[in-house]
Parts: C-alpha cells; structure tokens; sequence
C-alpha cells in the first residue's frame, strides 16, 4: 500500500468511524505550549494476530521457556505497548513476529500469528523475506550498532527498496532522500553518502527508523527504540513516532520497560511477566487501573518526582526460572497476595471490559473475601 | 592522502636505513669472510683483493661506501661470482619469486577467506569440523615437510606434477600448494571466527529484518566487517610468505632470489648480502603499506590522513 493509498484509506476510516473516536489526545501536558497535531485513528481492521506463542530455546543448560502461551491482536493505526522486565520474553515475541528467531536453537509454536490473512508461521525464509522489511518492520534497541559501520547510509536505506519494490538507483534515492526528510535529517543529500559512524546517537536512531519505513510498512515493531537514547532525544524520537503514525498510519508494536515512554505514546498495554501476557488493557485502564498485582507493583516501583521523601519501591524476589517455570502463576512466589491456588493452577482469564483483561486468581469472586479481610487488617 | 604518503614514505626510508645499518654490522660481526675459501691462498693475492673489494679499509669507511651503494642502488659486482653484479641477481631472481609470492597471497587469501565464511556459515555441522581439522594440520606442518611430502606423493608416486623448478603452471602447483598451506590455515580460521562473531551482530540481525537476501548479507554486510583482524595479521603473513619463499625455492630448485639470499650469507658475500637484504626489506615495507591502504578502503572509520580540526 503506498502512502496514498494509506492516507485515502485514513480519510474513509474517519468517515465510516464518525471521527477519532478512540484517538489520544494531547492535552493535559503541563508547562508547554501544545501544538496542534494531527490526530491519528485506530480503526478495527485487525492486522496482527497472535494466538497461543510458544518460543523455546535449546540450550546445553536445558530448554528455556522463554514465550509461554502469548496473545494479542493489533489494530490499524494502533500502538500497543508491550511492558514487562529484561527477559520476560518481550523481545523474543517481537523476534518471533518478524521472524527473527534462528530454528535450531530456537523454536516456535503457535496456533497462529496472522499478519493479516497470512499465517507468519506457515512461511517459507524465502515467502517471509517478502513481508520482513516490506509489510512489517524492526527498530532495534541500540542505534549504534544496528547500523552496519561499513556501509553508507544510502546503501542502507536503498537496499531494502531495491530488492522488495525493484526501484532504479535514482528512484531508490530520491525516496531515501525523502524518508530522511520525514525522520528530519538536515542535508539528506550530502547525508546520503556518510557512515554511520559520521552521526550522532539520535541521528543514527532517525536514520533507523526511515530504513525501517522506506518500503512503507504495515506494522512496525519497535524494540525498545529509545533505551539507548539520552532523556532529551527520547522525547525527539517518541514525537517523531507520533509524527509518523499521524501521517501514516502505520500500527506501531512498542517493546519497553520504560512505563513514562508508554504513557506518552501507546493505545494500549499488554503487560507480560515470564513469557506470559498476563494483563491486557487500554493506556487508562492499565494506568488508572491494574488490577494484577505485578501491574500494581511494576506502576508503584516508578519513581515519581511530585511526591515527597520518594524511596524507590522495588518488587521484591525475582522472576522465576524459564528453565522449569511454575505450573501455577508465575508472579505467586512474589505476590503479597498469593493464595494456595496461585501456586498450583495458572489463572483464567478475566475479560473486566471488551479491552480490559486479566489472569488473575484475585478476580475470583471466591478471593474477594480475602482482599476485604486484608484491608480491614491494614 | 598525499601528505599521508609522503610521511609514510619518509618513515619507510628511516626504517630501511636501520634495516640496512644493522644488517651491516651483523654482517661483520660474523667470522669468516667471502674471501676465505678451502684452498690456502697466496698471502699477497689475499691482499690485493682484500684491497679490491676495499675489505682492507676501516669498518666506518667500508660502511659509508655501502651506504653510498645503497643511495645509488649499484651494489657492484658479486664477490663470489664477479662476472655478475648484484643487480643483474636482483633482476633475475626477484621476478620469479615475486610471481611466486603473490601466488601463494592469492591463493592463501582467497582459499582462506573461503573456506573461513563456508564455516561460519555452517558453524558446528559437517563442513565447519571439516574445515578446521584441515585448518588445524595446515597450520602444524611445517612447508618444508609439506613441500617433500607434496613431492614424494604427487610428483614421484603419482606422477601428477613436475617435482621441481619453475617453468610452466603445472610447475608451479605444488610450490603453490606447499607454500601457501599455512597462511590459508591461519587465515581461514580468523575468518571463521570473526565472522562469527559479525554474524551475532545488530546490524546482521537489522539487515535479515528488512528482507536482504542471505547472500548479500554475507557478501555486503558480513564479510567487509569480518575481514578487518584478516588485513591486520596479513602483514605478518607477508613476512612469513617472504621468508618461506627461501626454503621453498631451494627445495623445488626455483631460480629465485632465496637462492642467492641463503648461498650470500653462507658464502658471506657482502655486496649480495646488503642487495637482497635491503631489496627484500623495501619490498616488504611496501607490501605493509599497501596493507595499510586497504585497511582505510575495507573500514571507512579508519582515516589515513587527519584532516583539519578532528580530533
């Protein structure tokens, strides 16, 4: 689909739709001048859809659990935020998506993870190197050494255009001259012929994210896109997320662990915990109110500047071993909550609204008793 | 670029005349000298041509004409064989061991870099344990055992190459072969390492996310990347190419110059010691600097000349 295509289909969404609807808006920012932006739409066009993800590794230690059952869909035009702490397999669901994951050791299993109408996994390498980089696109982490230090920037940004679209030379530039514009690098044409290493951290990460948007894709799934960033070119970067999601409309997947870059830029949150998606909600619900204690415990552990004598409030423990997860909840062994049952059987799911869901013992009706008694004894 | 030549060049004649210096003096410092032979000499005829090849004058004196001879590149006539000069030597060996030389890079690079990626491509299956057991017993055999088994088997046993000398290809083959073993060894397992190493990279992974094929990946992503430690040990492989040329010459009677260079020192035929000596160096010197260069076009991190106001 081609930027105009994209934006046509912008324009009759919002028509059928009856305007933003579900659009973020961006007031309430304190102390700024907000400029008025234009609004980005999610529409119900399902275009990601993940059912039942298992990834395991085979390792000489053993058979590391490290995806345990994922699912989540994923919208047109919608960022859902993926949170959760280092190896809770949020990057390994992201790799398993773009089909990332090298089999041996890794494998995947699944009962579907449909882009659209293709099932991902059902792809040849060779059907899939058709949608990486086209139809669904990776930002990494670390802009410093995602980007080949012996390459120029325009052979990096042309290459992939080259081969997916079979664009001349002069075509592939001029559209990689274009795209630097979009992500605002000053110069695109002298820029074109550098090295990455003739760049600043935040450049190289501008410069990552048009590599990733040149073939225009769909969905794109960023990897905690702005953990290598100092704060000042974090705010740049989530603004030009923004940025280009209003002007393309493209799905955004957001891996973090940082909860202040979610609250700036996502739709919605799934919150995983040892390979699980164990609370899913939209930004309100999940900010306003969690209801699975890890979610509690991951919102109070942020350190907050407006409340007076802040000691930091970790969760205490640690996550459990993927190597022999538990059969029950995993959170149970650091669960303030925890019950008999938490232990020995994994929670259903707790629909709570239509976006609102929960794996939680605690919304048993049965445990409602016993978090009345607790509050009466604090 | 220019101004980097021309230092480059400047620290290249200092080193070649420490080079020549020292050869000089360790030249001396052995007993013996190119005059003294089996048979007893008339004590006057030592003289007198201890007074031609001024071998007579104080070690100062000998050095200054030696170093005139060097500046002049005319290092006169051999003391062994004086119906010719060190320069014709020079101009008859040098081309044939010049040819066998790069040769044995090509050869020793390209098969190396090969074998190397085939792998890490493959790493831990079949071709990888098979690639390195041979890069593991062609870095353990010496050449010179190489070279005379290459001979017994292939040329006497097999009748499939000529055994010796320089004449046609099908001559050249084994000197090649036995040559150019070792380095490919030393040369094919830094490749399979770093490539490796490259391959776990972010940028290898961002380049499979956006749909490049294997083959690129390998060839333009990967590959440039691993060969930087290649070019840096190359010109320790040069060094080691150079001086194996010498046993390698004498075994298959190649008319190169290792034969002159070794017969030189065991004759002490000073004028041909100082020509190969300082000839092979400058050669040398140069090859590192050709290395260098590359080094600059493979990484364009790497500058070669400080332009102003970098830091």
């Amino acid at each position: 689909m081609t930027g105009k295509q994209i934006a046509e289909e912008l324009a009759r969404t919002r028509l059928e739709e009856g305007a933003d609807i579900d659009a973020v808006d961006h007031t309430g920012k304190r102390g700024r001048i907000v400029k008025p932006k234009k609004r980005k739409t999610v529409t119900d066009e399902r275009i990601l859809s993940v059912q039942d993800l298992h990834v395991t590794f085979n390792t000489y230690g053993g058979t590391v659990q490290a995806v345990r059952g994922v699912n989540f869909d994923l919208y047109k035009g919608e960022t859902l935020a993926i949170v959760g702490e280092s190896g809770c397999g949020k990057s390994v669901t992201s790799n398993a998506i773009m089909g990332l994951i090298q089999q041996p050791p890794g494998k995947i299993s699944s009962k579907g993870v449909h882009f659209k109408t293709q099932d991902l996994t059902k792809l040849s390498k060779k059907e899939m190197r058709k949608i990486q980089g086209v139809d669904i696109s990776m930002i990494f982490q670390d802009p410093m050494t995602a980007l080949n230090p012996t390459l120029t920037i325009g052979e990096q940004l042309t290459e992939g255009v080259k081969q997916h679209k079979n664009l001349s030379k002069a075509e592939a530039k001029e559209r990689a001259i274009d795209m630097l514009k979009l992500v605002g690098i000053p110069n695109p044409d002298e820029r074109l012929k550098q090295y990455p290493h003739q760049f600043s951290g935040g450049m190289r990460q501008r410069i990552v994210i048009a590599i990733a948007l040149i073939c225009e894709p769909e969905l794109l799934i960023a990897d905690e896109p702005t953990t290598a960033l100092d704060v000042t070119i974090q705010a740049q970067i989530l603004e030009l997320f923004e940025e280009i999601q209003a002007k393309t409309g493209v799905s955004i997947i957001l891996i973090t662990h940082d909860l202040g870059v979610v609250a700036k830029i996502a739709d919605r949150i799934a919150v995983m915990y040892a390979g699980k998606v164990i609370e899913t909600g939209d930004k309100r619900e999940i900010f306003y109110n969690p209801q699975h204690p890890y979610t509690k415990g991951l919102l109070t552990s942020v350190p907050r500047l407006d409340l007076a004598g802040g000691e930091l409030k970790p969760i205490d423990g640690t996550p459990p071993d993927l190597f022999a997860p538990p059969t029950g909840c995993p959170f149970a062994a650091r669960c303030p909550f925890s019950m008999d049952v938490c232990t020995n059987v994994y929670p259903e799911v707790t629909a709570l609204s239509e976006t609102h869901k929960v794996d939680c013992w605690l919304q048993d009706p049965r445990a409602q008793k016993l978090i009345d008694e607790q509050a009466f004894a604090r | 670029m220019g101004k980097y030549i021309f230092k480059r060049f400047l620290m290249m004649l200092v080193t070649i005349f420490i080079i020549a210096t020292l050869t000089f003096f360790l030249m001396h410092a052995v007993p013996g000298s190119p005059l003294e032979s089996d048979r007893n000499t008339n004590e006057t005829v030592q003289a007198n041509l201890e007074r031609f090849y001024k071998l007579d004058q104080p070690l100062h004196i000998q050095y200054l004409s030696y170093m005139q001879s060097i500046v002049t590149f005319d290092f006169g006539p051999s003391i062994k064989d004086p119906n010719r000069t060190v320069n014709e030597l020079l101009a008859r060996g040098f081309p044939i061991s010049f040819e066998l030389g790069i040769i044995t890079i090509l050869v020793a690079v390209v098969s190396g870099i090969i074998l190397g990626t085939m792998a890490a491509l493959r790493h831990n299956k079949m071709i990888d344990y098979a690639a390195m057991a041979f890069a593991v017993v062609g870095i353990s055999i010496p050449n010179f055992v190489l070279a005379t088994v290459l001979i017994q088997q292939l040329a006497v046993n097999w009748n499939l190459f000529p055994p010796a000398t320089w004449t046609s290809p099908m001559h050249m083959v084994l000197p090649v072969l036995a040559l150019a073993t070792g380095p490919m060894a030393i040369i094919a397992r830094l490749t399979r390492s770093s490539m490796l190493e490259v391959l776990t990279q972010d940028y290898i992974k961002m380049a499979r996310a956006k749909g490049i094929k294997p083959m690129r990946i390998v060839l333009r992503h990967a590959l440039r990347n691993a060969l930087m430690p290649v070019v840096t040990i190359m010109g320790t492989l040069l060094a080691g190419i150079l001086t194996g040329t010498f046993v390698i010459e004498k075994i298959f009677a190649i008319p190169g110059m290792g034969k002159y260079f070794v017969d030189s020192i065991n004759n002490r035929d000073y004028p041909v010691i100082m020509g190969t000596t300082v000839f092979y160096s400058a050669f040398l010197i140069f090859m590192l600097f050709l290395v260098d260069i590359v080094y600059g076009i493979l990484d364009p991190r790497i500058k070669l000349h400080k332009k102003e106001g970098d830091v």
